[in-house]
């Protein structure tokens, strides 16, 4: 069933997003665990496996339907309480999710690598012989529920399963009867449903197939509650739905007196369900939170709009366990612990290019260009016009009227680009996902207990800048929990709290976003820093005299700059910091560190919000023009000579009492100096750092779209891109952060 | 005359191959919706020669789909062919004591689906 790319690149961007789904869902069992498990959850990531399935066999991706189908199979035995809910399953589940992104990445590069094709036969062996078997041969209790057969029919298998659990526990159950207009049920569903939720379990919604009038459609919820009469009535009070209670009859004499008892073991429930009964929300409140989460999540899928920000506390707590739970088999365990390493070498990089966009903000669009099309027929009108008068007879009334179409074609303009960029971002929370669960695993694996907190996932930025984040911020946060979190005991040796904290945080400031990574570690060891980069010989003692504690804790940005003594497992990749520095450059970003030792370590990004279009002042120096992002130039000073003093062999300027580092453009460039009486400086900044670059001539602002540079320009520092200013002239574009970042360094490598 | 077939599927990817396949029979138009919901609203829209549903679905299931339009006299004599997949047994045959006409297992080749169109469309 091969039906070429873009049929595969179909499937990869359905299965990303089933896999999306999966990996949310398996984060909130995964941070609830040891409390009672919510139905709706289960269902929904048993929901996401069958779907997958079907999907990837669809298009002949055998080893992802194989898998998805055991993980699917586990599920269901979940989902109908079968097995229960344990560490070793969600850890055998989550083991799942991250083989089924391995695979999809072979998928979208067409290939097929044998270590994968090991790890899905392996979990698939141990998926199966997960929990135990289930005995048959209870009394089913829905056989004592007076409903229609015709009614049951309708049932699915787990529907039937949530009935019975609510019959077992003793919970009133409830035939909610309500008639909707044909073209609108689906709202009045959704109030109907969001009164009962909170009181209870939907369990089945049946369209009735009796209309009650031509244009309208009926609908009856099956509801377990275990609210009282008069409260269910109160919380329908409003509606026109009626209610009419289910009866149970009694049990026969052998089955057991109280419902919500388990039948003694001879009646033989499964053992397992038996526990599943149990530990089935006894209150309403857990499946409440959990089930508007799902309808959230419903409604989002339903109407092709990005999912609704969750109403959730603005510090989400995932709570890491270390405890390795005990794996079923030696063999499989091998499996297991081999997994992750081969992951890490896979991003965390969506495989597919797509944005989704709320549809309102694409009617915005479409509307400012139905906008631009009404200016455009304006000036034709006016061109026809200005064609029949002749060029003599111009009027100053048709004058105005072209000055005030140009007005209106500029702000629109400035409208549809906005609007365009808005299209384009996306909130970073997708990457803190993510990077929850390599948190969780990483810790188990290192032996440290964590409490992984993130904030701010709702900050969005440029998708590309998303994408790009992740790999950096996942090297950073291994650094963080490999070197920076203690073990367990030398914390508490060290009058900690045995478990370490390793915080996540996005934040906006003006045009820029601030992404940051702290943990409460040990703090990096300025002196050892010192001493190390001696060795390496990346400092001469000199400067390494001169520099500040700040300084010296940034020389582990360097290439060939590593303090671990030997490369451990975990951050055996070889990869260093400076590699991390360069991406987060590549992005126009800055990196920042603070540590303090016995304290803790925070690494800082500082992100522009978008790379594709920004506003730029145009500046020229010995005749040639550049352009500088407006979004870090900070002030525009006009200086004398005299104002420029030299400091340690560098030029700096006194700028209100304080010492600013100076630059000149022409030098850097090796332009042919302009001896002119004053210059202008622009003063740029990010983060803390700050620079003053001399330029000879200011031109104004421009907007302006950068394109990447090739071949060897590519490598010159300063230089982020070049662009083309609307008179077809090229002109490059200033790198601040690489300024900025040269202007600190130790030494100057200009080539 | 064409004929129009309604397919419900909530997975676009399997959606839009089956609509593929059922547009690849000439003179056959496929009407899609990835909601029961929804599909309950198109129902009274349009005349459907048949119905292709899946059964796992979020809002409403498949089996009351089927249960609506075989219960109902103006859809009744639809032809109805249910999408499962491996495992959903249980629900498929619930799906066929419902009064589905046929059923169909992913992954399925194109060429059974369009032989099961043919003959309930009654098409050469």
């Amino acid at each position: 069933m091969n039906q070429g790319g873009k049929a595969l690149s179909d499937f990869v961007a359905e299965a990303t997003e089933i896999l999306d789904t999966l990996n949310k869902d398996l984060l909130t069992l995964d941070e609830r665990r040891g409390q009672e498990v919510d139905p709706d959850l289960i269902n929904g990531i048993f929901r996401a496996a069958h779907s997958l399935k079907g999907l990837a066999g669809l298009f002949g991706q055998d080893r992802i339907a194989r898998l998805a189908h055991g993980m699917e199979d586990l599920l269901d035995r979940l989902r109908l309480g079968k097995l229960v809910l344990d560490d070793t399953t969600l850890d055998a589940l989550v083991e799942g999710l991250d083989v089924l992104q391995a695979l999809l990445v072979d998928a979208s590069r067409g290939e097929t690598s044998n270590t994968q094709s090991a790890r899905v036969e392996g979990l698939v062996s141990r998926f199966t012989h997960l929990g135990e078997p289930t005995a048959p041969g209870e009394e089913d209790v829905l056989d004592r529920l007076e409903l229609d057969a015709q009614v049951r029919a309708v049932f699915t298998e787990y529907e039937e399963h949530r009935l019975r659990e609510n019959v077992r526990r003793g919970v009133s159950l409830w035939r909610v009867r309500a008639d909707f207009d044909l073209s609108d049920f689906d709202k009045g569903l959704a109030e109907l449903n969001s009164r009962l939720k909170p009181v209870g379990e939907i369990i089945s919604t049946l369209p009735s197939a009796q209309p009650s009038s031509a244009s309208g459609i009926a609908f009856d919820l099956i509801f377990g509650s275990k609210v009282s009469d008069k409260e269910l009535a109160e919380a329908l009070e409003g509606t026109l739905a009626q209610l009419s209670k289910l009866a149970v009859r009694p049990a026969r004499a052998t089955a057991p007196a109280t419902p919500s008892v388990p039948p003694p073991a001879a009646q033989a429930a499964p053992p397992a369900a038996a526990r599943m009964a149990a530990s089935v929300p006894a209150t309403p409140e857990a499946p409440r939170a959990a089930s508007t989460r799902r309808s959230g999540a419903k409604k989002g899928k339903a109407s092709k709009q990005p999912p609704p920000a969750e109403p959730e506390a603005p510090v989400v707590p995932v709570v890491a366990r270390e405890t390795p739970s005990p794996l079923p088999q030696p063999a499989e365990n091998e499996a297991g612990s081999k997994g992750p390493r081969v992951d890490f070498d896979t991003s965390l990089r969506s495989l597919t290019q797509t944005v989704r966009v709320d549809i309102r903000r694409l009617d915005g669009l479409m509307n400012t260009v139905g906008e631009l099309l009404l200016i455009k027929a304006n000036l034709q009108r006016m061109t026809e016009s200005a064609r029949q008068e002749g060029t003599l007879m111009l009027s100053k009334a048709w004058v105005q009227e072209l000055a005030r179409e140009t007005r209106q074609l500029e702000r629109k303009l400035d409208a549809l680009q906005s609007g365009l960029l808005e299209a384009r971002m996306v909130p970073v929370g997708q990457v803190f996902d993510k990077l929850a669960r390599l948190v969780r695993r990483i810790a188990r694996e290192a032996g440290k207990e964590i409490d992984f907190l993130s904030s701010g996932g709702e900050v969005e930025l440029d998708k590309l800048i998303v994408e790009e984040l992740s790999d950096p911020l996942m090297h950073i946060i291994r650094n963080a929990l490999d070197h920076g979190v203690e073990a367990p005991e030398a914390r508490v040796l060290a009058g900690k709290t045995r478990r370490a904290t390793v915080s996540l945080r996005a934040e906006q400031k003006g045009n820029h976003v601030i992404i940051e990574v702290s943990d409460d570690g040990a703090g990096i060891d300025e002196h050892r820093v010192r001493e190390v980069a001696l060795q390496k010989r990346l400092i001469t003692p000199t400067q390494a005299a001169e520099m500040s504690r700040r300084e010296l804790l940034n020389l582990i940005f360097l290439p060939g700059f590593s303090t671990a003594r030997n490369v451990s497992e975990l951050s055996g990749r070889g990869v260093g910091l400076d590699v991390v520095k360069n991406n987060i450059s590549n992005l126009s970003g800055l990196i920042d560190v603070w540590s303090e030792r016995g304290r803790g370590t925070a690494f800082q990004l500082t992100l522009p919000l978008t790379l594709a279009i920004i506003r730029a002042l145009v500046v020229g120096v010995s005749g040639r023009t550049y352009a500088v992002p407006l979004n870090s130039v900070l002030e525009i000073l006009s200086v004398q000579p005299k104002d420029i003093r030299t400091l340690e062999r560098r030029e700096v300027l006194d700028l209100r009492g304080q010492t600013l580092p100076f630059t000149r453009l022409a030098r850097l460039f090796n332009l042919p100096e302009r001896n002119t009486g004053r210059h202008f400086v622009v003063v740029v900044g990010l983060a803390q750092e700050r620079m003053g670059i001399a330029v000879d001539e200011l031109f104004g602002q421009q907007d302006i779209v950068t394109k990447p540079l090739g071949g060897r320009l590519q490598s010159v520092r300063g230089i982020s891109g070049a662009t083309d200013l609307g008179n077809r002239r090229t002109v490059l574009v200033l790198d601040v952060a690489a300024l900025l970042e040269e202007g600190m360094g130790p030494e100057r490598r200009w080539a | 005359m064409g004929f129009k077939v309604l397919i419900v599927e909530d997975s676009k990817a399997s959606r839009e191959f089956i609509a593929a396949t059922v547009e690849s029979v000439s003179g056959v138009e496929a009407v899609t919706t990835a909601s029961g919901f929804e599909a309950l609203k198109l129902l009274p829209r349009h005349r459907f020669d048949l119905i292709i549903t899946d059964i796992n679905m979020p809002d409403i299931n498949g089996l009351e789909l089927i249960n609506f339009v075989k219960k109902n006299p103006n859809y009744r004599e639809t032809p109805l062919f249910i999408i499962t997949t491996e495992g959903g047994e249980k629900d498929r045959d619930r799906g066929m004591a419902l009064g589905a006409a046929e059923y169909l297992v992913k992954p399925f080749q194109p060429q059974s689906l369009e032989g099961l169109l043919r003959r309930y469309l009654k098409l050469a």
